[in-house]
C-alpha cells in the first residue's frame, strides 16, 4: 500500500459516512476552538497586564503600604488599603535618595465624579508635578499638575481621555470647565495623552488632582497610597530598593524587612507577579479547555471503535485478500488522524473567531500565537493517535475467518 | 501443487473442544479442477480456509507449492494469499459503497501493483467474469447476485493466481445464472488456474474433473472419474 493508497481509502471510509465523520470531527473543532479561544484570552490579559506595567514608566520602584505577602503581592487591588505610609515618608524618599530621578506620592481612590448632568466613577489619583516624569505621562491639551499647584492646594484636575469622553463627549476639549468630585469643585487645566489600555485596568479612565488637595478635601488624612521612585538607570535599582527600605524601617522604628509594613517592589517584581498570575490564569482556562478536547478524543474513540465492529467483515475480506496486519492498522489509524487533524484545522479556525468575537464584544484584547496553534495541530495529531491505536490494533487483530464469519 | 498430510482441526470454545477435520490426507496437482462435497457441517469451509492460508491446521502438515504452510505467522499467511490465492466466497463480501472496479482491483493494491495498472487489470479480469463494461462505475451494491458474483469471481482472478478457491459460488444464484458462473470456472481451469469448488449440488460438482466427498471431518470417496466428461458448458 502506497500513501497514495492509504489516503484514499481513508477518504472513501470517511465519506461513505459523512454525517457520522462531521460529528465526530466536531467533537475535536470544540475542543481546539476552545483551547485556542482560551489561550488566546490568557495571552492577550498577560499581554496587556505587562504592557500596562511597562507603561507605567521604566527603571520604577514602588512602595505601597501594607506588609509584603509573598506572591500575588498587590497586583492591581489593595493598594493603598492599609494607611502606614504618610506623606512625611513620601517627603524623607524625596529628601534623601540621591539615586531617585523623580519622586512622585500618590494618593489614589476611586470616586464619583460629575460634570453638568454626566457622571463617572473613576480614579482620583493626588499627586504632584512629578508624576508626569516617573510615569511618562504626555499632555495633550492644557498643563498638568504644578509643585506650585500642590503647594497651594488649587483645586484643579487633569483628566484622562477616557474620563474626558464619559464626561464631556468623545474628543472635546474640556480645558477650563469644572467637575465635581465629592462635593468639591475642580477646575480643568489639562487632558493627558491616551495611553491605551484593556477594560478592566484602564490607565486612560482618571482623573489627577495634587495630592494635598486630595488628601485635605477627599481623604481627609496625610496617608499615601503609592510612592512611585524613577531611578536613574536600572543598574541603581536595586540599591534604591535598598536604601528606601531601610530609610522607612528607620522612620518606623522597625528591625526586621520581613515584618515591614511596607512593601517596596521594583517593576521586574510586579512584572514577575502579574506573569505568574496569568499564566496560572491561562492554564486555568487551557486546561478546561483541554477537558473538552478530551471528550472530544473519546469520541473519536468511540466512533472508530463502532466502525471497527461495523467493517468486521470488510476487515476479514481485507485479509483474505492479502492485507497485513499493518495494512489494516494504518488504514485504521489514518481514518482517526486525519479526523483529528481535519478537525484541528477547522477548530484553529473557529478558536480564532471566537477569540476576535471576545475582543470586539468583550473588549478583552486576545493574541493567538504561532505556537499555540502549532501546539493545537500537534495535539490533534496525537488524539488521533493515541485515541486511535486501541480501534487500529484491534481491528488488525481479528482473525480474517472470524471476522469473515462476523453477522 | 497442493499436499495435505493428516491434517486435523479442533475448535475450543468455552472449554468445549470440537474436532471438525480428522486426519485429510490428499493432493492437488496444478491445473486440477476439484470440487468438495458434502453434507451440512461436514467440515467443507474448514478445509478450504486451510487450502487458501487463512487458517493454519491443528496438526499435520500442509505444503504448497513445496513449503510448509502449516505453521506460517498470520502476515506470512498473507503474503502467500495475496500472490498465489483468489477467493470467491458465498456471500460474495464485496465492498458495498465502493464502485465495481474498486472491488475488483482491491487486490492489486495489496500485492503492491502500481496504482495505473490496477484498473487495466480490474477491467481485464472483469471482462474475463463476464461483466460488461457498462456496469464497472456502478456501485456493487446496485448489482444483482450473479452481477455482485462475477465481480467475485473476477476479484479473485485479478492477480493472477494458480488457486482459485471458491465456497459455493451458485449457492445464491438461479440454475441458468449459476451454469454460466460455473463455466467461467471451467474456462479459466482451461488457462491454466487449479479450482477448488465447494457444494452441496451433486450437479454443480459434475463441472469439475475430480469430486471429493467428505462426511464428519474425513474423506469419504475421491472420485476421479469425471475427467472425461467435463466439456459441457464450454461455451457458456
Ligand atoms: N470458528 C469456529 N468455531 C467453532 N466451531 C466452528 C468454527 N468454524 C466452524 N465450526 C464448526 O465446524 C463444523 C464444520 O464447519 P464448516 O463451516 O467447515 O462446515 P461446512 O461443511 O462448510 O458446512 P456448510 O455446508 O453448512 O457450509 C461445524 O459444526 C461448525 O459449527
Ligand atoms: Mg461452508
Amino acid at each position: 500500500m502506497t500513501t497514495r493508497d492509504i489516503l484514499e481509502e481513508t477518504y472513501w471510509a470517511l465519506s461513505g459516512n459523512k454525517v457520522r465523520s462531521a460529528l465526530t470531527m466536531l467533537g475535536i473543532v470544540i475542543g481546539i476552538g476552545s483551547v485556542i479561544a482560551m489561550v488566546a484570552v490568557g495571552q492577550g490579559a498577560q499581554g496587556s497586564i505587562q504592557s500596562s506595567i511597562e507603561s507605567a514608566g521604566s527603571n520604577l520602584v514602588t512602595v505601597v503600604p501594607g506588609a509584603q505577602r509573598g506572591v500575588g503581592v498587590s497586583v492591581s487591588g489593595g493598594r493603598g488599603t492599609a494607611t502606614t505610609l504618610t506623606q512625611a515618608d513620601a517627603d524623607a524618599i524625596i529628601a534623601q535618595i540621591t539615586d531617585a530621578r523623580a519622586v512622585s506620592p500618590e494618593l489614589s481612590r476611586r470616586y464619583q465624579v460629575t460634570s453638568k448632568g454626566t457622571n463617572t466613577n473613576t480614579t482620583v489619583n493626588g499627586t504632584v508635578a512629578a508624576y508626569t516624569d516617573v510615569h511618562n505621562i504626555q499632555i495633550d491639551s492644557g498643563v498638568f499638575i504644578s509643585d506650585d499647584n500642590v503647594k497651594s492646594l488649587a483645586k484643579v484636575a487633569v483628566i484622562g481621555p477616557t474620563t474626558r469622553d464619559d464626561l464631556f463627549g468623545v474628543g472635546s476639549d474640556p480645558v477650563g470647565q469644572t467637575i465635581k468630585i465629592n462635593s468639591n469643585i475642580f477646575k480643568v487645566i489639562g487632558v493627558t495623552v491616551a495611553k491605551g489600555g484593556t477594560g478592566f485596568n484602564n490607565p486612560d479612565d482618571i482623573v489627577y488632582v495634587p495630592i494635598s488637595t486630595a488628601q485635605r478635601f477627599l481623604a481627609g488624612d496625610t496617608y499615601v497610597s503609592t510612592v512611585s521612585v524613577a531611578a536613574v538607570s536600572s543598574d541603581a535599582m536595586s540599591s534604591i530598593k535598598d536604601q528606601i527600605t531601610s530609610l522607612l524601617l528607620t522612620r518606623h522604628k522597625m528591625s526586621d524587612p520581613t515584618t515591614a509594613d511596607f512593601t517596596v517592589q521594583s517593576q521586574a517584581d510586579i512584572l514577575a507577579t502579574a506573569s505568574t498570575v496569568t499564566n496560572t490564569f491561562t492554564m486555568l482556562l487551557a486546561s478546561i479547555a483541554g477537558i473538552s478536547l478530551l471528550v472530544g478524543g473519546i469520541g473519536i474513540m468511540n466512533m472508530m471503535l463502532t466502525t471497527v465492529t461495523e467493517r468486521t467483515r470488510e476487515i476479514g475480506l481485507r485479509k483474505a485478500i492479502g492485507a497485513e496486519r499493518r495494512d489494516i492498522s494504518v488504514q485504521f489509524l489514518m481514518e482517526a488522524i486525519s479526523l483529528t487533524f481535519i478537525g484541528g484545522f477547522f477548530g484553529i479556525i473557529l478558536g480564532w473567531l471566537i477569540a476576535q468575537i471576545i475582543s470586539s464584544f468583550a473588549g478583552l484584547s486576545t493574541t493567538i500565537s504561532i505556537s499555540s496553534v502549532a501546539l493545537s495541530f500537534g495535539v490533534s495529531a496525537a488524539i488521533g493517535i493515541v485515541f486511535g491505536y486501541y480501534p487500529a490494533r484491534r481491528a488488525a487483530r481479528l482473525s480474517p475467518i472470524e471476522a469473515l464469519r462476523y453477522e | 501443487m497442493i499436499e495435505l498430510k493428516n491434517i486435523t482441526k479442533t475448535y475450543t470454545n468455552n472449554n468445549l473442544s470440537l474436532q471438525v477435520l480428522k486426519g485429510i490426507t490428499f493432493s492437488i496437482e496444478d491445473g486440477e479442477f476439484v470440487a468438495i462435497m458434502g453434507p451440512s457441517g461436514s467440515g467443507k469451509s474448514t478445509l478450504m480456509h486451510i487450502i487458501g492460508a487463512l487458517d493454519t491446521p491443528t496438526s499435520g502438515q500442509y505444503l504448497l507449492d513445496g513449503h510448509d504452510v502449516s505453521t506460517l505467522a498470520e502476515d506470512e499467511l498473507a503474503r502467500i494469499r495475496k500472490t498465489k490465492i483468489g477467493f470467491v466466497f458465498q456471500a460474495f463480501n464485496l465492498l458495498p459503497r465502493a464502485t465495481v472496479l474498486r472491488n475488483a482491483s482491491l487486490p492489486l493494491m495489496y500485492a503492491g501493483v502500481p496504482k495505473e495498472e490496477r484498473d487495466d487489470r480490474a477491467k481485464k479480469a472483469l471482462l474475463a467474469a463476464g461483466l460488461l463494461e457498462s456496469h464497472f462505475m456502478h456501485l456493487s451494491n446496485q448489482l444483482s447476485g450473479g452481477q455482485m458474483q462475477r465481480v467475485a469471481i473476477a476479484r479473485a482472478l485479478v492477480n493472477n493466481p494458480s488457486l482459485i478457491l471458491a465456497d459455493e459460488p451458485t449457492g445464491n444464484l438461479d440454475s441458468k445464472t449459476g451454469n454460466v458462473v460455473l463455466g467461467t470456472f471451467q474456462k479459466l481451469n482451461r488457462e491454466g488456474h487449479t479450482i477448488v469448488l465447494i457444494t452441496h449440488e451433486r450437479d454443480v460438482a459434475e463441472h469439475a474433473q475430480r469430486i471429493i466427498f467428505l462426511r464428519d471431518g474425513v474423506i469419504e470417496s475421491d472420485d476421479r472419474s469425471h475427467v472425461q466428461r467435463k466439456q459441457s458448458y464450454d461455451n457458456a
